[in-house]
């Protein structure tokens, strides 16, 4: 049995411990908002946070998520994840929204350490997260607006 | 092999909604993600739980005693915006508050949710949307309102014309009444359905022409939105398929005794399309997959090059081609002419790769086939999948759930990965449902891309080194031969998506000759955001930046002069110019271009600022005009403009697909490139005042940014470059 703490509550789960963490949470779960989009860590769908740092779980065994805070879209609930979604509502930046459960959660963890990041800093930050509808004038301003906000 | 979980939200689910309905639901067809049916969301049209009260004048809405509105659309939300676009001309006509409406996917019904502009087929496409359903939803709308009023009059005992809506409230201001849509729907219901109505001119409109909120925000942002690959069904596996390496290769033999080895594999079978791995979930699917043994039959498969393809396509272009469009003398006049100039212009193959995979659920059982899908060609699949089990189309249930994004892949005409899940689901067990999911390489290599294109293009010049004549020809795939449309698309043997944007050359030039050539590959290919327009407006937007240069003219009063009798291009042009500030100087290494383009009656002019540096193309800065007629919302046209660009911004830079002895040499985000935040440019965009019926946003945006960014780098380093994507010096 594999034990991890997600968005708070303890789960055991009966799962190979090489299974990437974005296919427990979502097929044995149920927490479908973390999406698959490669599979090999190149687009950013699938980031959640691990004890607060950004993380791909597509590429992220649960053994290595065991003992950890696994944070996922559906638990965000920090102050700078709550500024992001808001923004992120306030600037309509979605369009499919495929990749935005992933997109905030980068967002979100880079506000947490960092609370008015640079043109510069966004990007280095973001440039993870592809978004085929090129949302990104929006999610650069939404960011922005969500540093205003917690400032 | 359940999680528990699933089976206890499912009862849940089943017993919350059996409260609310008549008649039950079927236990366990409740995805257990969608908890809060107030919002808008996919299609559960038939499945969700339904006021049975609710009051629905038409096939377009639903009015709740619970006061909601909710409108069905027709159309795929993939991204676009039309979800909010299409309850917004309703919700106008209605007099909607726009926070008590919703809207929900309707079901695939040729009938009912037919495409306006494409005969009796239901599908989403050709940024057809708006424009197909401008008056459709309007009506829809007004219709209701007039049964509310009639209502309101006959319960008040006061006279129709005295009654008042505005915002969801109705009211009668001499007597004092008023009553929400919720406390009228049951009256309005016993009204007979209007066969007229009268509609608001465009200055009584409250909504239209607002930013308002888009209607899957909130869902989108919290991770709740309802995707295909969301789908979660009682009982359900899923469902890998290991696909030949080649186009054309067949199964020769297969060995499963390691796939099956795999914990939590079900099945494997062999499919039309490869061999089939059904698992408890994707994880063991996969690794089924990864452990199957597959003997390919490469015999009959495709073998070619993409650089083979192109100087095949340059023979073709050689030989005289089927017409497209003929003016003029151009053999005579090209023969006078004082000097000529060619170039060839040419474009990969592109995948449209969206975010979400193709994937699709699938259950069969005795009363037919149900089918979760993010649904952009409704009926086509429903036709295909009633072909393939031998049902009639009605037996077919389609929910058009939201598609992570699409361009055009979730429209296929052969209904591929659709009938690739059905014929996994047909060898199950009645009502097992299986998903479908394809890996990113799957998806990359599966094929249905933009096909490779070759441009040849001549004009002649006269003394003062005007043109005087213009011919090109095309060479490319056809995209719609072999499919249904074919009867209605292809006309003289000219694929009309094949030389859209180049056909219909709007450039005041007497003598003009277009024809194509349209070999056969056995490469699968399909439209692509915007389509023929992908390549024409590249090819002629920068040819057209050629001519300017040979003729020693700007290149904006130059394309000025030819357009003056095209008053939309025009405006697009002056007001994109003028926003750039077009004369304004620009440092070393740094070059301004222009291009302007129509496609689905939508005007669009793009200004593009780069920096060359080392090779590197910097896009810094775009500023966009678009001329869509009516801008319904001003907001989600500007999201399609920066967007749209933005997507045309990848092919000009960095996505290219190709073949080396005939496979694909790509396979995922790592080497099949698009575009990361950091190559987003600043954007501007700039809406055209207009009172002409609205047109589509989706695609007008993508086929512009090439040609301008390229002409822009010629503008900085007196490059031209003729290929995509663009690789300076």
């Amino acid at each position: 049995m594999i034990q991890l703490t997600i968005n708070g509550s303890k789960q055991s789960l009966d799962i190979d411990p090489g299974m990437p963490l974005l296919w427990a949470l979502r097929d044995h779960m149920g927490l479908t908002g973390t999406k698959f989009g490669c599979g090999i860590a190149q687009c950013g769908s699938c980031t959640i946070h691990l004890d607060g740092e950004p993380v791909r779980s597509c590429i992220t065994p649960v053994s290595e998520a065991t003992g950890k805070e696994i944070t996922t879209i559906e638990g965000l609930k920090s102050p700078a994840g709550k500024a992001v979604q808001a923004a992120w509502r306030e600037l309509e930046v979605v369009q499919c929204g495929y990749c935005q459960s992933g997109q905030i959660m980068s967002a979100a963890a880079l506000l947490e350490r960092k609370s008015n990041p640079t043109d510069a800093e966004i990007d280095d930050a973001m440039q993870g997260n592809l978004c085929r509808c090129a949302a990104y004038v929006r999610i650069r301003a939404a960011i922005k607006a969500a540093a205003n906000k917690s400032v | 092999m359940r999680s528990d979980w699933i089976t206890n939200l499912s009862r849940r689910r089943f017993l919350a909604a059996g409260v609310a309905t008549a008649a039950g639901l079927t236990l366990g067809i409740m995805p257990v993600t969608r908890a809060d049916t107030r919002r808008s969301g996919p299609g559960f049209a038939g499945a969700a739980p339904v006021d049975q009260a609710a009051f629905q004048p038409n096939a377009f809405l639903r009015i709740g005693s619970d006061n909601q509105v909710t409108v069905i659309s027709k159309h795929l939300e993939m991204g676009q915006g039309t979800y909010t676009g299409l309850a917004t001309l309703v919700a106008e006509e209605l007099d909607a508050a726009w926070e008590q409406v919703r809207v929900e996917g309707a079901p695939a019904d040729a009938k009912r949710y037919r495409n306006l502009f494409w005969g009796e087929t239901q599908g989403t496409g050709g940024s057809t949307a708006i424009a197909n359903s401008w008056m459709q939803m309007r009506k829809a709308g007004a219709a209701a309102r007039h049964m509310l009023v009639e209502a309101a009059a006959k319960q008040w005992r006061v006279k129709a014309d005295e009654v008042r809506v505005e915002a969801g409230q109705i009211t009668h201001a001499r007597s004092g009444r008023s009553a929400s849509f919720g406390e009228m729907a049951d009256a309005a219901a016993e009204q007979p359905v209007p066969q007229e109505v009268l509609l608001k001119e465009s200055d009584e409109f409250r909504l239209i022409g607002k930013r308002l909120p888009r209607k899957d925000s909130a869902e989108k942002t919290d991770g709740s939105a309802l995707f295909t690959i969301d789908v979660q069904l009682l009982e359900m596996y899923t469902a890998v398929v290991a696909h030949p390496p080649r186009f054309g290769a067949k199964v020769r033999g297969f060995d499963d005794k390691a796939a099956r080895a795999v914990k939590g594999v079900k099945q494997v079978l062999q499919i039309p399309s490869g061999i089939a791995v059904v698992g408890d979930d994707f994880w063991s699917a996969k690794q089924g997959r990864d452990a199957l043994q597959v003997e390919w039959d490469e015999s009959g498969a495709f073998r070619q090059s993409s650089s083979e393809i192109l100087d095949s396509y340059r023979e073709l272009a050689d030989q005289p081609g089927a017409v497209a469009r003929n003016e003029g003398d151009s053999e005579a006049v090209m023969a006078g002419a004082r000097k000529v100039i060619e170039a060839e212009y040419s474009v990969p193959f592109l995948a449209h790769a969206p975010m979400e995979p193709m994937d699709c659920v699938v259950r069969i059982d005795a009363s037919g086939c149900e089918i979760w899908n993010g649904e952009q060609m409704n009926t086509g699949d429903q036709m295909a999948v009633a072909g393939l089990l031998g049902l009639q189309p009605e037996q077919v249930r389609i929910h058009m759930l939201y598609a992570g994004g699409s361009f055009g892949r979730r429209a296929n005409p052969k209904a591929d990965y659709v009938l690739e899940a059905v014929h996994i689901a047909k060898t199950m067990p009645p009502g097992t449902p299986v998903k479908l999911i394809w890996t990113r390489e799957d998806d990359m290599r599966g094929g249905y891309y933009r096909p490779l294109y070759l441009h040849k293009l001549k004009a002649g010049l006269d003394a003062e080194n005007q043109p005087l004549v213009w011919q090109q020809r095309i060479v490319g795939q056809s995209i719609i031969a072999g499919t249904p449309f074919e009867s209605v698309m292809v006309k003289d043997g000219i694929d009309q998506t094949s030389v859209e944007g180049a056909a219909n050359l709007p450039y005041a030039l007497k003598h003009i000759h277009i024809d194509l050539h349209s070999p056969q590959l056995q490469v699968p290919v399909l439209w692509w955001r915007s389509v023929g327009s992908t390549h024409t407006a590249f090819a002629v937007e920068c040819f057209m930046d050629e001519l300017a240069a040979e003729a020693g003219k700007d290149p904006v009063a130059f394309r000025r002069a030819l357009l003056a009798e095209h008053p939309r291009h025009l405006g697009v042009l002056n007001l994109a110019v003028e926003k750039a500030g077009w004369d304004e100087p620009l440092g070393r290494n740094r070059g301004r271009g222009v291009a302007v383009h129509e496609s689905f009656n939508s005007y669009v002019a793009q200004v593009a600022e780069v920096t060359v540096r080392r090779g590197v193309i910097y896009v810094d800065r775009v500023v966009i005009a678009v001329d869509c007629g009516v801008p319904v919302n001003p907001d989600v046209i500007e999201a399609q403009m920066q967007g749209g660009m933005g997507f045309g911004l990848a092919a000009a830079l960095a996505s290219e697909l190709t073949f080396k002895e005939g496979r694909v040499e790509q396979s995922n985000f790592h080497d099949y490139l698009t575009l990361r935040i950091d190559q987003m440019p600043e954007v501007e965009v700039y809406i055209v005042p207009s009172s002409e019926a609205p047109t589509g946003v989706g695609e007008p945006a993508t086929p512009v940014i090439a040609p301008a960014v390229a002409n822009a780098v010629f503008a900085a380093t007196g490059q031209r470059l003729r290929q995509l994507p663009l690789r300076p010096a």
